[in-house]
Formats: structure tokens, sequence, C-alpha cells
């Protein structure tokens, strides 16, 4: 379904900021598998997601989407296959057009956009069975325009507009941590709805170690642009948040072990 | 009042530029400085048309078209070489002045015996007023030849308003409206953001081009310094407008910008009438763009610190 292989990305290459963000991964999921990525600040698991998304093309390696090679897709021409949620509320509604408007801006997702009537009466009845089918009781506001509702909801929105035409793959990209924590619970009770009536093929990424555990099939952590552990059937289930916690702390005294024996190889040697 | 119907009638001519600057600084949210080349290149490319014998019709659509090709092209300077937006522009307009005298041979070319679509404004004169030469409006005497001549820019206005608004709301209008609002969003439903931004160049470019065309015909000749100072005009209308309808939704910025060109112009015509040098007019305009651009930012700030007060 999504094959990554050996992908790698160097900002900044060559200039006192360089920064390689991801140093070769290699990730295969599978049709209808729910994925958590996970990792630190700077970890690469955004730089992950936006490089499948197409935010940038990757330095090497290779992008593989349904059967697609698009590693050197344009981010316009991979949105046939991706739906995706960002990080902002804002990032992705167009904030003075309307609900409905947005709305069928997405129901023509990677398809061509020709001088058909874009809100016809009956594509205007599907959308509110849609938005009234998310409970947020949001059907009645159709006209109104998206900039005017609070962030959870534009959420909501934007949740519904990425599966409105049904993508390979969704991508989260810690679509709840901009939200207030009763927002952030409509949202991914949301995601669930969703991704399991649809059986979304579906790459999350997260800070909560609360959603890593709880949501998905498998959870992937991140670390220094490369995959650090990948925990899918039994042991996932099994997972709690401590769990992982206490895999980012092992993680951490790797680093500082590197770190100091380093610096002890250096007073010793040098 | 024949002072105000050709006031009135050079105002719907130049709401047709207020659409095209609407498109490029509002509605794709790109600060297009080709305005000032390819108003004068519509007007330029129709007059030399129509002197050479050219249809006018034909003539007046070459114009728009010419102008939409350099809207395009300042589009394609941006998005495919990676040229600053402003810089795009103005390497068009400057481009376009040695353009525009090369089409017209020389620095004015006058149109007053050939054979424009304000002949059209006269049969519509023998068809409405029969054959009248003065006719009574309200207690008030005003020449047929005006008022068949503002009647047929009115058509032309309301007709291409009408069609903007009809492409506004179709499959392909509504990306394009989505560019300016969140280009970050329509990117990732799929949308080919520079190609849009292009086409929504072109049009703009378009019916900029066709407003000159249409001023060059109406008073006669076509200058190449025709259009000096357009674009602020323009954006003047738009913010008129904006202001008059108070909302964002693209109907009501399409007739605001007709209602916003009207009304400064009118403003414009008050005021040479009482004595303003016609020298002074383009730094007054500028003087009022940023004015209607800053006071309003000066009420909010204004009205915060009101509140701020109450609340201590």
């Amino acid at each position: 379904m999504l094959e990554i292989q050996d992908i790698r990305k160097t900002f900044f290459e060559g200039t006192p900021n360089e920064v390689q963000a991801l140093r070769g991964v290699s990730l295969s999921i599978q049709r209808g598998s729910f994925v958590c990525v996970i990792g630190t600040n700077g970890s690469g698991k955004s730089t992950l997601l936006n490089a499948v998304a197409g935010a940038f093309i990757v330095d090497s390696g290779q992008i593989e989407l349904d059967g697609t090679d698009i590693t050197h897709f344009p981010e316009h021409r991979r949105a046939k296959l991706i739906g995706r949620v960002f990080q902002d509320p804002f990032s992705g509604t167009a904030p003075s057009m309307t609900i409905a408007e947005n709305l069928a801006l997405a129901s023509r997702r990677g398809q061509s956009r020709g001088l058909t009537w874009a809100l016809t009466p009956s594509r205007r009845e599907n959308l509110r069975d849609r938005v009234a089918a998310m409970g947020l009781n949001l059907e009645d506001r159709l006209n109104n325009p998206i900039g005017t509702l609070s962030g959870g909801q534009r959420q909501s929105l934007t949740l519904l507009m990425a599966a409105l035409v049904k993508p390979s793959l969704l991508l989260l990209d810690e679509h709840t941590a901009a939200l207030d924590p009763k927002s952030a619970d409509q949202v991914i009770r949301l995601t669930q709805d969703i991704v399991s009536r649809d059986q979304l093929t579906t790459l999350m990424v997260t800070h909560s170690m609360h959603q890593a555990a709880h949501l998905g099939d498998r959870v992937v952590m991140m670390d220094k642009g490369r995959v650090a552990c990948d925990i899918s059937g039994q042991e996932k289930k099994r997972l709690r948040p401590d769990d992982l916690l206490s895999r980012f702390e092992d993680l951490r005294r790797a680093n500082q072990l590197d770190e100091s024996a380093a610096e002890m190889l250096r007073s010793q040697y040098v | 009042m024949t002072l105000l119907i050709g006031s009135l009638t050079i105002a719907l001519i130049l709401s047709l530029l207020a659409f095209g600057i609407l498109i490029s600084f509002r509605v794709v949210a790109f600060e297009d400085l080709t305005v000032d080349g390819s108003m004068t290149l519509g007007g330029a490319m129709a007059a030399a048309m129509i002197v050479r014998g050219t249809h006018p019709v034909v003539a007046t659509m070459c114009g728009s078209l010419s102008a939409a090709v350099a809207g395009a092209v300042t589009a394609t300077l941006h998005t495919k070489f990676g040229i600053n937006r402003l810089l795009s522009g103005i390497l068009v307009m400057t481009g376009l002045y040695s353009v525009n005298l090369r089409v017209m041979g020389k620095s004015n070319l006058p149109l007053l015996s050939q054979r424009t679509v304000m002949d059209y404004a006269d049969a519509l004169s023998k068809n409405v007023f029969h054959g009248q030469s003065i006719v009574h409006l309200a207690g008030w005497e005003a020449s047929a030849r005006d008022l068949s001549s503002l009647l047929l820019m009115l058509c032309v206005t309301t007709t291409i308003g009408g069609l903007l608004f009809v492409f506004f709301r179709t499959n392909l209008g509504l990306a394009v409206q989505a560019i300016g609002d969140n280009s970050r969003m329509i990117r990732s439903l799929g949308v080919n953001v520079e190609l849009m931004t292009t086409l929504a160049l072109f049009v703009g470019n378009g019916v900029i081009g066709l407003s000159g065309a249409l001023l060059a015909q109406y008073q006669g000749f076509a200058d190449v310094q025709m259009g000096i100072g357009m674009m602020v005009w323009g954006i003047a209308s738009v913010i008129l407008g904006e202001t008059l309808v108070g909302t964002k939704k693209i109907g009501f910025l399409i007739s605001g910008a007709v209602m916003g060109s009207i009304l400064f112009r009118l403003l414009v015509a008050i005021a040479l009438r009482w004595g303003l040098n016609p020298n002074d007019l383009k730094l007054i305009t500028s003087a009022f763009v940023f004015g209607a651009l800053v006071v309003p930012r000066f009420i909010s700030r204004g009205s915060r610190l009101v509140r701020r007060k109450q609340n201590a």
C-alpha cells in the first residue's frame, strides 16, 4: 500500500544550520492499517509526513503509494491519493469562504475542476447530510463563512473534507495538538468514526502518548531521523502510555550514553 | 448633466478595470503591477487595429486578449522563474511601454474619424430615443448620444460582471477563489496553484485590457500614457466598494467594485468642478488609497483603546 524505501532529506545542506531530518527511513504500511507516529521534537516525524504529502521532494529513496511511484510527484498531484489534516486548525479551511464552498472544493479533490456549477441543489443536499452525520449541529450553517467557527469545529470539518473523496492514505499531522482538551477529544472520536467507517489507511503523527497507545494498530517511534521502534500486533494491543514513556526514557539514556562515551574516549585519547 | 453622464460612462468603463484589480489583488492576492501597462496595451492594440480597418468588436477583443497574455507573462515570471511578484509586474509593465509604442507606431493615436464600438451607441440611440438628439430626463436635458453611450457601457459592464460572478460559482472559479484565501489548503486538495494564479491573472488583465480598449474608443484616442496611475485608481474603487458592501462574498465584491468605481469617479468629478488642478489628481488618488488603507486600522485601534478604558 504505502511503501517508503530508505528516504533521506537534509535541509540547509552545506550551511551551519544543516539538519539531517530523515536519515534513511523505510516503512511499509498495509491497506486499512492505522499507524501512529511518535517522537520527540526534531525526531523527523513531521518531516516524514511532509515527505509523503509532497511538501518537498526527498533527496534519495523512493515512496510508492497504491502501486504508483509518487517520489517525484508535486504536492497537488499527490492530492489525488492523499487526504490531509494539518496541525493548525486554520490551515485546512478557507476562512472567508462558506462551509458549503469549502466542502464543494474538497469534494473535487484530485479531480479536474471545470466550468460546471459548484454547488448544485443536489450537491448541497448531499453535503448537508454529510455534515449532519458528524453531529456538530453545523448543517444549518452551511452558508456561514468557515472563519466564524471555532478551532475544533474547523478541524472536524477539515477531517470530513479530507475523507469526502475516499483517499488511499489519510495523513493527520498532530491534528489535535492546537485544540482544547474537549475539542481534541471530539476530533479524535470523529477520526475513529471516519477511519473505521471507510477503512482508511491512516498515518497519524501525535505528541500524545495516550492517543498513540489507544488509537490504531501500530506505533512507530522516530528518533534522530530514523525509525527507533515499530510496535504492532498483540504487542500494540497491550501497549500503555507508560510503556511508551519508558521507551522514550531508554532512548534518551542511549543518546546520553553515546555523548558521554564519546566525551570519555576524547579525554582519554586526545 | 452632460458632465454627470460622461462621468458615469467613464466610471462604468473603469469598473472593468476594478474587476481586474479585484481578481488579482483580492481574489488570488497577487500584487499585480502589470495593470498600468496592460490597460494601455488593450487601448493601443484596439486603436491600432481599428486604424488599419479591423472591425471594432474584433479589435476590442484582440486588445483584451493581448492584455490577458501580458498578465499571464507576469504570472509565469513569478511561478516558473521564481521572480518576486512585484518585480515580475514591474518588468512586464516597463517592457509593455515599448511594446505599446511599437503597436501604435507613435505615442498618440486618434480615432475620431474611425468606426468604433461607440457607433453601436448611435445605433442604440436611434432605436431607443427614436432619433431625438435631446432627451428630457426628469426635467433635465441630456444628449441622446451621451445617454446611449452610458446605456451601452452599462450593458457591457453588467455582462462582464455577470460572467465573472457565474465563473466564480463554478468548480474552477471556486478553486481560484481559494488561492487567495488559503493556498496551502487548496494545494492539498489537488489544485495546481501556479497554473490557477496564471489563469486568474490572464482573466484579470483581459478585463483590464477590455477596459483600456473601450476607454480609448470612448475618448477617441489611445495614448501611451493612458494607463499611468490606473492601478491605484482601480484599488481605490475596489476599497471603496468593499466598504460599501461590507462583506467578502464574491457577488457583493463584484457589484461593490462597480459602485466603488462610480462613487470614486463622481467624487473626482466634483473635486475637479470645485477647481481641483487635474495635475494634482494622481497625488490625491494615492493619498485617498493610503487613507482608505490606514483609517480602518486606526478606528479599530481607537475602539480597542476606548474599550480598554471602559474595562479599566
